[in-house]
């Protein structure tokens, strides 16, 4: 195995995997901190339970999160170095901002938000997670906006042998930022919202705590089914997008060789020959090409040979031509299920609408259980679409993969930290499910065993006394 | 702009030396753990006395991180990729630790919390441990080459001088550690953390005495900037010895202070001496990293520079104010229902 490959695959597993707490952590802090809101103002003390209790799985979640995140920032460094050297002047501003602005404001107000619920006014804690939820979309944020840099390149210039940045208001404003950042925020708030419906969807299916999580559901249904919309109406204009800066990933996600005809059809289902350079048999659905590129019903759509052509005659000799079939996969799996999610949505809001949680439809709560997991299939297989589609590019036009790594770093020692971090990981995983389903078998009112609680009060006498006893 | 250079190698030292106070004590905590507490109780307090802080002192880290690969790209490309395997199990431990914080009090079973004690406590011992080797092989001289490729074997890295300092660096936190656990909580405990404090400054002094000695036969430091470090080391050596005093006076607040201020002139001098350099090549002179030759363009650093300046004194100030928010309640006597 070749470090190339061995420093992609860690980056591709290391990048999942954070990939999947980090749209939990944005999207649950965000309801609950509309919870909260509707405690303060409302002065209900359901609402405060229910920020309480998600608030629990959020710090679970959280806590990974976080450990998970310092890895991804360490990693350019020790496995890309090459292409930190070279893009570093631009690449590296957008992560220190992101600390700078979102981390501390995250951490320091999370342990405000956690410690503080007795020792701050109502409205003083309720502005802490307000500013944590704020944090996790800054730091979402500033993240795209590097990854929009690597998509499409905008506000540097080569000098010295590297990409210097010389506008950075054109990052702040990239157009692939504009597309990508609602699109990938409002998935990761449908994230949050569809892992509270599937757990209050259970809890109903048990008939436990039905009040609480009838109306759990109801307030996330809502965020879930707006968020989904809205992440599909951003996924077509990141399309639209996409065709005119990077048509090669457009082309290979449509499993489109040559040209596609005037009105462009879309394509369903195709059996890819990558070796052929063709499709054995396909079905397509006609117009909708024309109209997700175009917005209209009429329109070309260029294929990959015509664009390899190009690439070669701006580029140089090579193969630009991305995975086809793992892209072209990997957008349908993305797109079906976010259907899913808004067909869920939908459904959902009515049966919450019309009051119909208390005597749930057992099939559809059933569904709503599995569709926990629609969100986190959407968010990787996007991922893998928009990484993979890149290939062979790290920075898009600027430099390729197989140039970006560290000429220091032996192919054994990042096999050595393959292993290692896939270890933790998956024990992490396996705990953090673990500790997810014990939470939620307690349900809400279940008395807090003290002793063990997160949030003592190291600082009371008294309490410091019970330790001493115990 | 040269100005702006300088500007940034201030900044990250100020971040490591942010991340050195700060978390600092809370790995020293992590530490105590194992080495003071005596009671699950007893652990329990100690893991909570620094659990609203721990995380935005970590974040002191990633920063610094981040600021590192903007304003210096070729020193956080040839740090990272060179010290690969050492930041692997630094990361481990840093994953460990923080999710162990999290874990522990979970689920009711002894085992369960025992693992996590264990990760708790390696994961504090770890990285100050990690990071004083780095960082004595950082003013030591590394094989750097002409590409900035710093190939180092497991000698160059691991050696009698980056162990001293290594070793340095965690008795440090653990002192610090222990002068924060005498802020933070009351009776027994505060005594016993007090006095193994105290304990622990002799093999402490020993420690940075050997550090200083050989550093100034070991390295070039002294000869580029003996004026400073040798007011530095006078200063430190001061509030060392008053550190001692106020142990002894029982006065932990001055204590603590005072072993901030070694932590503090400790890291400050690694970084005053490297400077104008960031990282030393032992191959040849010519092959330094400096703060011109490993930094971003000009035109990059003064958009850092704006953006840091205006979002410093926020973090600063909301930083301060969740410290107030947890000290002032010390040593009120409510009872909170969580």
């Amino acid at each position: 195995m070749d470090a190339v490959f061995l420093a992609r695959l860690q980056f591709a597993s290391t990048t999942i995997f954070h990939f999947i707490f980090v749209p939990i952590s944005i999207g649950l802090a965000l309801t609950i901190a509309i919870m909260q809101t509707m405690y303060v103002v409302k002065g209900k003390e359901e609402y405060r339970s229910m920020a309480k209790f998600w608030g629990k799985l959020f710090l679970i979640n959280f806590a990974v999160g976080v450990v998970t995140g310092i890895l991804q920032e360490f990693q350019f460094g020790m496995n890309w170095s090459n292409y930190s050297r070279f893009v570093g002047d631009v690449f590296g501003a957008p992560l220190a901002i992101e600390a700078l602005l979102a981390f501390f404001l995250e951490s320091t107000f999370i342990g405000l938000w956690i410690f503080g619920w007795d020792r701050l006014s109502k409205k003083v804690h309720l502005t802490c997670i307000w500013l944590v939820s704020i944090g996790t979309v800054m730091s979402a944020f500033w993240i795209l906006l590097a990854n929009s840099f690597m998509q499409r390149p905008v506000g540097f210039q080569i000098q010295n042998g590297r990409a210097e940045m010389n506008d950075f208001w054109a990052l702040v404003t990239n157009g692939q930022l504009l597309v990508e950042f609602p699109h990938t925020v409002l998935a990761a708030f449908a994230t949050g919202a569809f892992l509270i419906t599937g757990i209050s969807a259970y809890k109903l299916l048990k008939r436990q705590d039905v009040q609480f999580f009838k109306k759990s559901f109801h307030i996330a249904i809502i965020i879930g089914l707006i968020s989904s919309v809205g992440v599909a109406l951003w996924g077509h204009q990141q399309a639209q997008y996409l065709i005119h800066t990077q048509p090669m990933k457009m082309a290979a996600s449509e499993a489109l060789w040559g040209k596609s005809g005037d009105p462009a059809g879309w394509t369903v289902f195709a059996t890819i020959d990558p070796k052929k350079q063709e499709n054995g048999m396909e079905i397509q659905i006609p117009y909708l090409l024309s109209f997700l590129s175009y917005s209209k019903f009429s329109g070309e759509v260029k294929g990959m040979l015509e664009l390899q052509a190009e690439y070669e005659a701006t580029y140089g000799p090579g193969n630009y031509i991305p995975p086809v079939r793992t892209t072209f996969w990997s957008f349908r799996i993305m797109v079906g299920a976010g259907t899913l999610m808004i067909l869920f949505g939908l459904y959902g809001t009515y049966l919450a609408w019309r009051k119909k949680l208390e005597q749930p439809n057992k099939w559809f709560m059933r569904l709503m259980v599995l569709g926990i997991s629609l969100p986190f299939i959407g968010n990787t297989f996007g991922w893998i679409m928009t990484e993979i589609g890149r290939q062979p590019w790290t920075v898009f036009g600027l430099m390729r993969t197989e140039d970006s790594i560290s000429p220091s770093v032996s192919a054994g020692e990042v096999l050595f930290s393959v292993i290692a971090f896939s270890t933790i990981y998956m024990i992490l995983g396996i705990i953090l499910v673990y500790l997810f389903i014990k939470v939620i078998r307690k349900g809400p009112y279940a008395p807090d065993d003290h002793h063990d609680e997160h949030a003592h009060d190291p600082f009371d006498k008294e309490e410091v006394k019970q330790h001493a006893l115990t | 702009m040269h100005l702006l250079n300088d500007l940034w190698f201030v900044l990250v030292a100020v971040l490591f030396i942010g991340f050195f106070f700060l978390e600092g004590f809370d790995f020293g905590v992590g530490m105590s753990t194992k080495l003071l507490a005596r009671t699950d109780g007893e652990r329990r307090v100690l893991i909570n006395s620094i659990g609203p802080f721990w995380d935005a002192n970590e974040v002191w880290l990633i920063t610094a991180g981040g600021a590192m690969f903007a304003a210096f790209p070729n020193w956080y490309a040839t740090l990272f990729s060179g010290y690969y395997t050492p930041f692997v199990f630094l990361l481990l431990a840093l994953i460990g630790r923080g999710v162990a914080f999290e874990f522990r009090g979970k689920v009711k079973h002894e085992k369960w919390k025992k693992t996590w004690d264990w990760v708790i406590f390696l994961g504090s011992l770890l990285p100050p441990l990690l990071f004083g080797v780095v960082f004595a092989g950082l003013i030591k001289g590394l094989p750097i080459d002409a590409q900035m490729e710093m190939k180092a074997g497991l000698f160059d890295m691991v050696n009698g001088y980056t162990l001293v300092g290594g070793l340095t660096v965690v008795m440090l936190c653990l002192v610090h550690g222990l002068m924060f656990t005498t802020l933070r909580t009351v009776g027994d405990l505060q005594v016993r953390a007090r006095k193994l404090g105290q304990m622990l400054l002799i093999p402490l002094g020993v420690l940075l005495a050997a550090f200083g000695i050989m550093t100034y036969t070991m390295t070039d430091v002294f000869e580029v900037r003996g004026g400073i470090l040798a007011a530095v080391g006078v200063v430190g050596l001061i509030a060392f010895l008053l550190s001692g005093y106020f142990m002894k006076v029982k006065k932990d607040g001055w204590a603590f202070g005072m072993t901030g201020a070694v932590i503090v002139l400790s890291v400050a001098s690694v970084f005053i001496g490297l400077f104008p350099r960031v990282m030393i090549s032992s191959i040849d002179q010519a092959f330094n990293l400096t703060i011109d030759n490993a930094a971003s363009g000009a035109y990059s650093l003064k958009v850092m520079t704006i953006v840091a300046l205006t979002l410093l004194p926020f973090v600063l100030g909301y930083q301060i104010w969740s410290y107030f928010v947890f000290h002032k309640r010390v040593h009120e006597k409510e009872h909170l229902e969580y």
